[in-house]
């Protein structure tokens, strides 16, 4: 059967309806640009709006002078936030990260083919996604209740954010050590090492920057919490550096509380902790970011 | 030291064609005397991953300060019995070794014998060369740390004879402290034996150590061989039929077969002096084997 | 020589004699009762202390659930398990029903849902398919960046800059579809801070965007190259082939980020409570003001007592089921994915 004869130059015209087509391929994707700007525009908003109002009362006096007593004061700095906070989330994270390490180990290196393993992965899954004020109420009615007037203290919010940060870090500690070729594992092993030590001179050591990176991405997050902060650690308007016992304050808390305020300068000083409190947060995780890069680079070593 | 390779060495030692129809070289060495002395002592050994059974019908013994070598095609069990010696399949969950393996006369597997210990004195070079993330000090005193030297004079002792005795000490005595990682394949799996070297192993387990390796690379470690047996046992897996013919005393071949439920099982063959094992086997699977007409 | 003891550093060796002689002929060290390498105890005591660890999850877990339910106990005998979910929250007249609360939490996680998931699926389009490699990587920072900022900055945000703003666009909005069957009273009479239930939706939206986009993103990036260049090379526009070729292969990796992104939404509490207008009267009215489970608890809890106190702790444990039931969920649909496609 001959091939059938095209008329000249017809092999390179467009189809009847492939305009169509294009256009609505076209259209589709200024659809997805303006997906991404749409999403881009809130954050540069926000980031600007906030800087813009908290830069008005930033100031090194700001940071470091006490809350006034009256909401209404002009007067006064959040330096007990920056403390509260800074306390708090270190305080939480010497809790999380050991804790959840270990968890991690114990999930990779142990755990492999267990069920009680299984169980545990599933539960700290599950425990990644508890809303925070349903920590911050767990905390209050296990920790702080019983304890009565001293109830309220920055290791209650340590607690609190410590739980919250515990699945994440579990959650990461296992990807990071899942990642460590088992050649380099057994490679130790073979050399008459002990299990421990080998997870603790060869394994760990190799997944330490992942695990550094994720740890302090957990951190950031927890240094942003308000809900679980609420009802555990009291209020106070002045420097509290007792970990243990004490009301204390925090900078999301005090944003909290100041931002639907009526006056003007309680709404500014929320304005300057949002600003405070953003810059802590981009710092922790650009360091995060910075370790993940510089770190990963130097274990896989020269070509 | 080894001596470098010459030209005229490499060209004899390095078989190009590896279907050639021909029985390799022929040792001078007429093989062990008789009443040696036996490291590994295998009876009735089977292997299993689970339910399924991976190698069977294992009878051999090791003697000291021989070379043996398994070779044989891929996934017939080699590798397997290689790694029940040093106990690597406790790593392996669901693993399981049947039948009595004795070293030195003592129940490997023996319900008071501690692995770590064991693997202490049955060292092992792996396929693709590990070296540790850390400097190549530490990775040659990793071992010697882990048995309680903590002398600085007496690790630097211990890592310079290590490295003396695999040959790598020229080559980086000047660069201890920088990484391991920064090494050729060839220099890294000698800092592996070296490393395995520093514990004062009896026996040396190695499993494919040049396959990851180019010719040159291959031949020193050869040599490396013929050297270290004269102070240990060596078993090496090689899918290298002309280098289990160089540097082996004894051989053992191993094949897959289907079972009786139809699943390939790996069992040993034939078990015999290198020079017969080429020359003269007694199994026509080992002699089909070595001319090459399959695997 | 040779595994007689350690540590000894056995002398270089200096016998070259032929192959056949044993150069030492006395025998090792037995295996059971010799030497063995130090650290036996120290292992062990790992091993438990890692195991502990794990158990810790579970105690902290299970933990929760009872605490908190053993503190909801006097909500749910005074309320009756009946009229737990009844629609009246009004604690000065003793009625704690949790009905009002739970469905408005719905309805602004949902709203939140459908603000966020078509822009995630387009950034995540967007990254996967448009995106010149080279932007790839700021266009992810910003989402990362969106991911950082905390949720009572974005309410503050909302508050004092978009609050105002927003309630005029309302106005509008509700001048123009006054009439309208349905759609007038879904857009009813807005309230006049801006406070509301879509003010809150749309805080939510944007800040449940960054991990709805993580995860999409991911599914997008699996779907095989084969499979695009094929849906290509038979003559398809782009738009085809995204609709052809990743859509369907990222079907159930999609429906589990929604309904990840739903839990996330639920459980959304600081900028909720900031943007909401505190209202517990259940409403169809979207630009009315409203409550959920997460910021009542949050606005109320500091000054309640006896009962409501109990009532808004049981409202943390409805939140706690809630959110378990859905972590169980978007499990078991990435499972179904991750058989099906190999990695989600």
């Amino acid at each position: 059967m001959a091939a059938p004869t095209l008329p000249a130059g017809a092999v390179l015209q467009p189809r009847k309806g492939t305009g169509f087509r294009q256009f609505k391929s076209a259209f589709a994707t200024v659809a997805i640009v303006g997906a991404f700007v749409a999403a881009a525009v809130p954050l540069v908003a926000l980031v600007y709006y906030v800087a813009r109002e908290g830069l008005k009362v930033f100031s090194w006096e700001f940071l470091t002078t006490d809350l006034p007593f009256s909401q209404r004061s002009v007067e006064g700095g959040i330096y007990p936030a920056i403390i509260g906070t800074l306390i708090i989330t270190v305080g939480a994270t010497l809790i999380a990260v050991p804790l959840g390490v270990m968890g991690g180990i114990y999930l990779n290196e142990y755990g492999a083919r267990s069920r009680f393993a299984a169980i545990v992965r599933f539960l700290s899954e599950i425990l990644t996604g508890v809303p925070s004020i349903v920590m911050g109420l767990f905390i209050y009615t296990f920790w702080v209740l019983p304890r009565g007037a001293d109830g309220f203290s920055a290791l209650a919010g340590s607690l609190a954010l410590g739980a919250l940060m515990l699945p994440v870090v579990i959650r990461t500690s296992e990807e990071m050590l899942k990642l460590v070729p088992h050649e380099l594992r057994e490679g130790s092993l073979a050399l008459g090492s002990r299990k421990s030590r080998t997870i603790r001179t060869v394994v760990l050591p190799h997944a330490a920057p992942g695990i550094v990176s994720g740890s302090l991405l957990a951190v950031a997050r927890a240094a942003g919490e308000t809900a679980p902060l609420l009802f555990v650690i009291g209020a106070t308007n002045l420097v509290n550096w007792d970990w243990l016992s004490g009301s204390n304050t925090a900078l999301s808390v005090q944003i909290f509380g100041n931002a639907a305020s009526p006056f003007v300068p309680a709404q500014e000083r929320a304005f300057g902790a949002a600003v405070t409190l953003i810059l802590i947060v981009f710092l922790a995780t650009a360091i995060a970011r910075i370790v993940t890069v510089v770190y990963t680079r130097r274990v896989s070593g020269a070509a | 030291m080894p001596p470098a390779a010459t030209a005229g060495d490499t060209i004899t030692r390095v078989d190009l064609t590896p279907t050639q129809v021909r029985p390799p070289e022929v040792p001078a060495d007429p093989g062990p005397v008789p009443g040696r002395e036996v490291v590994f002592d295998l009876s009735t050994v089977e292997i299993f991953y689970g339910e399924a059974r991976a190698v069977t019908d294992v009878d051999l013994d090791i003697a000291r300060n021989e070379i043996s070598a398994f070779i044989g095609p891929s996934g017939c069990g080699k590798t397997t019995v290689l790694r029940s010696l040093n106990r690597m399949h406790d790593l392996t969950p669901g693993a399981r070794v049947a039948g009595t393996i004795t070293y030195h006369g003592e129940d490997l597997y023996g319900p008071k014998v501690d692995a770590a210990e064991v693997r202490r004195r049955i060292g092992m070079v792996f396929q693709k060369p590990n070296p540790f993330p850390k400097s190549i000090f530490d990775n040659i005193a990793y071992g010697p740390r882990i048995n309680g030297v903590r002398k600085r004079s007496e690790l630097e002792g211990i890592v310079e004879q290590a490295l003396t005795r695999a040959a790598l000490w020229g080559e980086v005595k000047e660069k201890l402290k920088s990484s391991a990682l920064s090494l050729s394949g060839g220099q890294a799996q000698r800092l592996c034996i070296a490393r395995a070297l520093a514990v004062d192993p009896d026996v040396l387990l190695m499993d494919e150590p040049c396959s990851a390796l180019d010719p040159i690379a291959t031949a020193r470690i050869e040599d490396l061989m013929e050297e270290l047996k004269e102070t240990l046992t060596i078993v090496i897996v090689t899918h290298n039929m002309q280098q289990a013919a160089r540097v082996s005393d004894r051989t053992a071949f191993y094949t897959a077969e289907a079972d009786d439920n139809g699943r390939r099982v790996g069992k040993l063959v034939e078990y015999d002096a290198t020079a017969t094992i080429f020359t003269k086997p007694s199994d026509p699977r080992t002699e089909g084997y070595i001319t090459g007409r399959f695997g | 020589m040779g595994g007689a003891g350690f540590p000894r550093p056995a002398p270089p060796s200096q016998n070259r004699g032929t192959v056949t002689q044993t150069l030492d002929p006395a025998p090792p060290s037995p295996l059971v009762g010799g030497p063995r390498p130090p650290g036996f105890a120290v292992d062990r005591a790992f091993r438990v202390l890692a195991v502990l660890a794990g158990l810790f999850v579970l105690v902290v877990l299970v933990s929760i659930v009872f605490v908190l339910f053993d503190s909801a106990r006097e909500w749910i005998s005074f309320e009756g398990l009946g009229s737990l979910f009844s629609l009246d929250w009004e604690p000065v007249n003793e009625k704690f029903g949790a009905g009002s609360l739970a469905l408005m939490t719905l309805i602004v996680a949902a709203l939140a849902l459908v603000i966020a998931v078509p822009i995630s699926v387009g950034i995540a389009l967007f990254v996967t398919e448009i995106a010149p490699r080279r932007a790839r990587l700021p266009i992810v920072f910003v989402i990362d960046l969106l991911a950082a900022i905390p949720s009572v900055v974005f309410g503050l945000w909302m508050l004092r800059q978009l609050s105002q703003p927003l309630a005029d666009v309302y106005a509008d909005v509700h001048g123009a579809v006054a009439g309208v069957p349905v759609l007038g009273d879904l857009l009813g009479s807005p309230s006049a801070s801006g406070l509301s239930i879509m003010t809150a939706a749309i805080v939510v939206g944007i800040m449940i965007t960054p991990i709805v986009t993580a995860i999409t993103r991911e599914v997008f990036a699996t779907c095989p190259l084969a499979q695009k260049e094929a849906s290509l090379a038979l003559g398809a526009t782009r738009w085809e082939m995204i609709r052809g070729a990743i859509f369907p292969h990222s079907r159930s990796g999609v429906v589990a980020a929604v309904i990840i992104g739903f839990g996330r939404a639920v459980g959304e509490t600081i900028a909720v409570a900031l943007v909401i207008g505190a209202s517990q009267r259940l409403t169809g009215n979207l630009l009315a003001p409203g409550d959920t489970l997460a910021s009542i608890i949050a606005n109320q809890f500091g000054e309640a007592s006896g009962v409501q106190r109990s009532a808004l702790i049981g409202f943390g444990l409805v939140l706690l089921l809630l959110t378990i039931i859905i972590g169980i969920v978007a499990r078991s649909v990435l499972r179904r994915a991750n058989r099906r496609f190999g990695v989600v």
